[in-house]
């Protein structure tokens, strides 16, 4: 029945030169389900989710509300386990690879810490590591660069704008130098000219790390702009129902600029991505379902 | 932890407001402008030139409102007196908002973490609120004897514990579902978590809870020297200046009682104010 669903090790035109080496997969999902238990009621969360994503590569889930993407977020970042099925993480167990905070992780709610200062949020998981105080000032520093925030260092989260502390929660979620960033619609309370230009931004800073990245989000532009490949879910229960390559004339994620907003691989990725979303050519088995 | 996180349904649930100190409705330090001291100020003002005027012209007898310029009289003449008044009832007041603010907030910490004395404790904090804790000041002058201050510092201990408690207590669960997953993703330790989030998100509540008792603290300390107790403090001046019928004096003392409330509840505001400084503004 789900048989559109793509072979995780397929290479993509975006993917190629990543995928040469015998390393382990970033991110590796096996025949994952989810199921919710509330008394009586079982809601079927994720339901045989193959996946993967190779190091370096950028890979976005999207799909309506309910579709899973955010609860196959979290089982990658062990805040949720799944019901039978495997997560693997740089070849190690998603409980193992939290524990060694082997990935950096932002949510759609900044989160930083209220009382401390903006230098001191991005610190923190330094802090709670045993970094030293002089190292966690260089690297806050660089990362304070790296976001573009040099100024507000000594200011608390308060005094910035929902951007800037966007801003600041991807620096702390960077401050380990991780391999692999888990983002949970970071952009999504932001306004559209925000959004583009922290969308650039994050172009930049995954080309200047190469940390993988899955990103969950819910606008298509966003998902092909960003992505090597994009991963389109249905909900009820959530599934894969394509994996849609970005690449072609677009070039690899850390490739993109300004101009590709206005290429015709981009509106016609776009358009593919719509098309799996509502759906219809996939659901061979329902099809006589017209009206 | 990790069986609490997994039972969500999905992210969306970290969605909650951010932690607010309740009460203040958004007053900050850096709000206070001199403006907002004077109007309050003119009225007092006109208040006591009116109340001045009615003794005066109605020719109103002392014992039933003496006139404001009397009081003031009685006031720099036993200056001394009223101050140190003010000092033994204000040192009752505040050994009792230390220890009853340590008796909140220990209990609350602990309640936070055995759900099962969190429901003990439920029916004891509810009938103790409601209790008119004063009135356990002659028995604890005979459990304690009536030549120290003991008795009066329990009473005010008493008084205090209680909205430190529920304060605190709330504060504690305060801590929002995205700073908890977050101190999850870092693996960070119990101790990390307490540390990094949940004390610092009770902080202003464990104020607020002070501040509210700051004036119960003066209350319970001054009203508890009423019922017997060594002489000195403000409450007992009170009562003997009125027996010997110097309504200016005790007026006086009653001046003093109303300093001591107020400076206890500017300071504690102050302190609130000053931890709530960077709470996100709703």
């Amino acid at each position: 029945m789900t048989s559109s669903k793509q072979t995780t090790g397929e290479t993509t035109p975006g993917t190629t030169s990543r995928d040469t080496s015998a390393q382990a997969q970033a991110i590796d999902v096996v025949g994952v389900d989810r199921v919710f238990r509330r008394r009586r009621d079982e809601v079927v969360a994720l339901q045989d989710v193959t996946v993967s994503v190779a190091p370096g590569e950028f890979v976005s889930l999207i799909g309506p509300s309910g579709c899973g993407k955010s609860t196959l977020l979290r089982l990658v970042a062990d805040l949720d386990t799944p019901t039978s099925g495997s997560v693997t993480v740089f070849g190690k167990s998603a409980r193992q690879a939290r524990r060694d905070q082997d990935y950096g992780i932002a949510f759609q709610q900044a989160g930083l810490l209220p009382w401390r200062t903006v230098a001191s949020n991005i610190e923190l998981p330094l802090k709670l590591h045993g970094v030293g105080a002089s190292e966690r000032r260089a690297r806050s520093c660089e990362l304070l660069e790296l976001v573009g925030l040099q100024d507000f260092g000594r200011h608390h989260p308060d005094q910035l704008s929902g951007g800037m502390q966007q801003r600041v929660a991807i620096a702390r979620a960077l401050a380990e130098r991780p391999r692999l960033l888990l983002m949970d619609e970071p952009f999504g309370a932001l306004d559209e000219i925000t959004r583009e230009r922290m969308q650039n931004e994050l172009v930049r800073i995954c080309r200047e790390t190469s940390a993988a990245v899955l990103f969950v989000t819910h606008s298509i532009p966003e998902a092909v702009f960003l992505s090597d490949r994009v991963v389109v879910m249905s909900p009820r229960p959530g599934r894969i129902v394509e994996i849609v390559p970005a690449g072609g004339g677009m070039g690899t994620s850390h490739e993109r600029t300004d101009e590709v907003r206005d290429a015709a691989e981009f509106f016609h990725t776009v358009a593919t991505v719509r098309e799996h979303l509502h759906g219809a050519p996939v659901v061979g088995a329902r099809a006589v379902e017209n009206r | 932890m990790s069986a609490a996180i997994s039972t969500e349904v999905s992210a969306q649930d970290a969605t909650q407001p951010q932690p607010r100190p309740p009460l203040l409705n958004g007053l900050r330090l850096s709000d206070l402008r001199l403006s907002a001291v004077l109007a309050p100020l003119a009225v007092g003002a006109a208040f006591l030139g009116g109340w001045q005027l009615a003794v005066d012209g109605l020719g109103i007898d002392p014992y039933i409102v003496p006139a404001p310029s009397a009081i003031w009289d009685q006031l720099v003449a036993a200056r001394s007196n009223i101050v140190d008044g003010m000092v033994v009832t204000g040192r009752n007041a505040l050994l009792g908002m230390l220890l009853g603010g340590l008796v909140g907030v220990l209990g609350a910490v602990v309640s936070s973490m055995v759900k099962v004395v969190d429901q003990m404790a439920v029916p004891i904090v509810a009938a103790l609120s409601v209790v008119p804790i004063v009135a356990l000041a002659p028995v604890l002058y005979t459990m304690f004897g009536a030549a120290v201050d003991t008795g009066r510092i329990v009473v005010a201990a008493l008084a205090v514990s209680i909205p430190v408690y529920l304060n605190t207590l709330r504060g504690l669960r305060q801590v929002s579902a995205v700073h908890r997953e977050l101190m999850w993703a870092y693996a960070a330790t119990p101790t990390q978590v307490v540390r990094t989030v949940t004390l610092p998100t009770a902080t202003p509540y464990v104020f607020t809870g002070l501040r509210i008792a700051s004036s119960l603290a003066v209350i319970s300390a001054l009203i508890a020297e009423y019922f017997g107790g060594p002489v000195g403090g403000l409450g007992k001046a009170i009562t003997s200046a009125a027996s010997s019928s110097n309504y200016p004096l005790a007026w006086a003392y009653v001046t003093g009682s109303i300093v001591l409330g107020l400076a206890f509840y500017v300071v504690t505001l102050l302190v609130e104010l000053w931890f709530a400084r960077h709470a996100p503004r709703t």
